[in-house]
């Protein structure tokens, strides 16, 4: 029976992972693309220069693309919660719903109706009152993120409950301390800051492979759009790195065991604490050999100092041990997926780093007065390629939040295999992760597809087209 | 659902599907809005009914799913069967949720087998029986009925004759399933025997607002029209939930059913989510009624492409 529970748990796990992942392939890119055409938009409205007006329109289907996607896949999270992990969303329903809802009544309805309008009113609105409605859309898919997270940040870091002592489940007492939680004020910076920068990113390898083909009409508009993307992707790649030291001092507060992990520590280490590059991990004897050390390096970025040392995992879980024995009991294992985790926090600040360099380079070969970058084809090769980098990175950060977290659900109070619904069945979780796998794959196969033929088409594919066949109708269609 | 109804070529299909573009995703908030304020505010209820209608909720998420992307997926389809597969998609997408979701509710008004802790484990036949599929296809029907009505406001052309000329042949059929389904309200759901009064009224009210449209059908009168099949559209949630009241979910066992009280958050939460939801919902309705003033204009196709 032991393994039959397991099983439901790992699917019903694999299943959040495998939604959230697919969800969040899509949710940073939007929010980064509906910011950045909002910008593009409100340049035109200041300086008229058209190109940009061509540019919000290009980049805007994009980002229209990503949004419906985005949408849909979203709804399954939130249904997820009652479906597979019925007893979560008892214990938790308290200050778990809260957050939610009100994501959709100050979020969700903005971006959805002002979307609706901004696609469809280009002609309608002066440019400035056009901008307005993609700075809303903007803003809401960013409040939308700050509620998401505040409810996420709670899961890591309760604040302002109690537990009700005749139901056993989480009661709300303080609505303040769950907005004003230190770690939703750290996570949100780097969450909205490395969805910028993804935006920025995608522009600028769509912008290299638009360049790459090589029309005379469309260079002005894919060279702007391309000096535009790095720029953006610097200025944020470097911001979400500091965002993300400022959200590290959180976690070596509130989540130790997370902290040791990502930087492969069994051991406390000495004093002052040196940084691991790589090493080989042995998860079952807790063990670690082979490291490539940097002196002092570790105390500097977890204190900002060239002292101190840094609490290794066997010590930690011993702690926790003591701490949570007589609630949880002696058999559970609080080491958390220590390889992930390591692996995980090398790839995605090893690809915020990739970015900033690359985008350096990019924008040093694309200066105004030297026409260079068309000349180099392997650096927009390079650029192109780097489209998919910042997704990587993306889930890799989620990786390290969501596995860090490990065996809680909601840190020190319920545990991840208490969540699951006791209705759940291995029939049924392993019939919605194939037909969501098979969903995911056709929708992310036809996004992708329908993106890259956009980028085909160019930014001037529709005004060719009406020129050749004129239709007065349509035009009218939705204008008063 | 008027797309395979009513449409006659791909550009009329289209048109229709433009007629709800700037709105769908607003008003598919509301049913987004309604799952979190449902784990909001009685999350019990949430997590029994979610995790025992299991299979069912996945399908309608497909069907969401379909139905979110299509509009824009159309709009890329270059090829005649590309724009065929996305409207295909926006079809089913657009019968699978009224449908389901009905479906749903209508078995669980009738008792369903739980246990103590609230986890529900509904049979085959408890899911798919009589009443619930009356009761899914009447949902379909008041939904495109709703639809057709929509349709015949914002379009102009032959679309809008075809919708009322469908329409005469949909209310009669919807009347003879409304009194159908109040049958088998009456002999399945302990509606009738637990609240008579207002049961009854709600019924009637339903059939009133539905012969309200009908006449709005006669007549020409297209507003009355939308707001007879919307209101009674809405009648039929009131039924079930006035049905349902002090209870969210019946079990076969009456032990097991959940209470309201039972489901409910705290009463501080409680609070500040009426709080919340006073100021933000009037601010909401305002934009949400500008944002459909703004498309007033009648589209027609007149088989031309319509432009976004």
């Amino acid at each position: 029976m032991l393994s039959v529970g397991l099983s439901i748990v790992s699917l019903a796990r694999f299943q959040f992972a495998m939604t959230t992942v697919f969800h969040f392939f899509f949710v940073p890119f939007s929010i980064g693309m509906g910011f950045l055409v909002a910008i593009m938009e409100t340049i035109y409205a200041v300086k008229k220069d058209k190109v940009y007006l061509d540019m919000a329109k290009f980049w805007g289907k994009i980002f229209l693309l990503s949004f419906a996607v985005g949408i849909v896949t979203g709804i399954i999270q939130e249904f997820q919660f009652g479906m597979n992990w019925s007893e979560y969303s008892r214990f938790m329903g308290d200050v778990f719903g809260a957050p939610l809802a009100i994501e959709a009544l100050l979020a969700f309805f903005i971006e959805s109706v002002f979307i609706g309008i901004w696609m469809f009113t280009w002609d309608r609105f002066k440019p400035g009152v056009h901008a307005f409605m993609i700075w809303m859309t903007s803003i809401g898919t960013m409040l939308s993120a700050i509620w998401i997270l505040a409810a996420n940040s709670f899961m890591q870091h309760p604040t302002g409950f109690k537990i009700n002592n005749t139901t056993g489940r989480i009661q709300l007492t303080d609505f303040g301390a769950v907005i004003t939680n230190p770690q939703l004020w750290k996570v949100f910076p780097h969450v909205i800051l490395a969805a910028f920068m993804t935006a920025a990113v995608v522009i600028t390898g769509m912008s290299a492979w638009g360049l790459l083909r090589k029309k005379k009409d469309e260079n002005h508009f894919f060279k702007k759009s391309l000096r535009f993307g790095l720029w953006a992707s610097l200025i944020f790649a470097i911001l979400s790195a500091g965002a993300g030291d400022l959200q590290t001092q959180q976690i070596i507060k509130d989540q130790p065991m997370k902290f040791a992990a990502t930087e492969g520590i069994y051991n406390t280490t000495k004093d002052p604490a040196p940084w691991t590059v790589v090493e080989s991990i042995d998860a079952k004897n807790h063990k670690s050999s082979n490291a490539v050390e940097i002196p002092k390096v570790l105390s500097i970025l977890a204190y900002h100092k060239t002292s101190g040392s840094v609490k290794g995992m066997n010590e930690i879980n011993k702690e926790l041990h003591a701490k949570y024995d007589k609630q949880f009991g002696k058999d559970m294992d609080y080491y958390v997926p220590p390889k992930t985790l390591f692996w995980s926090f090398r790839v995605m600040t090893g690809i915020d780093a990739l970015i900033m360099l690359v985008s350096l380079v990019g924008l040093i070969f694309s200066r105004k007065n030297k026409d260079t970058i068309e000349n180099h084809k392997w650096m927009l090769v390079v650029l192109g390629i780097c489209i998919w980098v910042p997704f990587i990175g993306n889930s890799a950060g989620w990786f390290i939040t969501e596995f860090g977290r490990y065996p809680w659900i909601v840190y020190g109070l319920f545990t991840i295999a208490q969540a699951v619904s006791p209705t759940s069945t291995v029939a049924s979780l392993l019939f919605s992760n194939i037909l969501y796998f098979l969903l995911f794959t056709l929708l992310g196969g036809v996004m992708v597809w329908y993106s890259r033929r956009t980028l085909h088409h160019g930014p001037y594919f529709e005004e060719k087209d009406s020129i050749q066949n004129v239709d007065p109708f349509a035009k009218e269609a939705f204008e008063k | 659902m008027a797309t395979r109804l009513i449409a006659h070529d791909l550009d009329e299909r289209e048109a229709l599907m433009a007629s709800i573009g700037p709105h769908w995703d607003g008003n598919e908030t509301w049913l987004v809005t309604a799952g979190g304020a449902m784990f909001a505010s009685l999350p019990l209820w949430y997590a029994s009914l979610f995790s025992g209608y299991y299979y069912v909720l996945l399908l309608v998420l497909v069907g969401l799913i379909i139905r979110g992307v299509s509009f824009e997926f159309t709009k890329h389809a270059e090829t005649k069967t590309g724009k065929n597969i996305w409207l295909w998609a926006f079809f089913i997408g657009s019968v699978l949720p009224p449908f389901l979701l009905c479906m749903m509710l209508l078995s669980m008004v009738q008792g369903i087998p739980m246990n103590a802790n609230g986890d529900a484990f509904p049979k085959f036949f408890d899911v798919v029986n009589w009443l619930s599929l009356v009761g899914g296809v009447a949902g379909v029907l008041l939904s495109l009925v709703h639809g057709l009505n929509f349709i015949r406001l914002r379009l102009d052309g032959p679309l809008r004759d075809r919708a009322h000329a469908l329409n005469k042949i949909v209310y009669p059929i919807l009347f003879a399933g409304e009194v159908v389904f109040a049958i088998l309200v009456f002999f399945q759901t302990d509606f009738f025997t637990k609240r008579f009064a207002s049961s009854l009224i709600i019924t009637v009210l339903i059939v009133l607002f539905s012969l309200l449209g009908y006449y709005g059908v006669l007549k020409n009168h297209e507003g009355w029209s939308f707001a007879g099949s919307g209101l009674s559209l809405s009648m039929v949630i009131v039924l079930l939930f006035n049905g349902l009241f002090p209870r969210v979910m019946i079990a076969t066992n009456p032990a097991h059913s959940i209470l309201i009280k039972t489901a409910a958050n705290s009463h501080y939460t409680l609070t500040i989510m009426t709080i919340v939801a006073c100021v933000l919902v009037p601010i909401i309705a305002i934009y949400f009624i500008w944002s459909y003033t703004l498309f007033t204009k009648r589209i027609n196709p007149k088989g031309n492409t319509v432009k976004y």
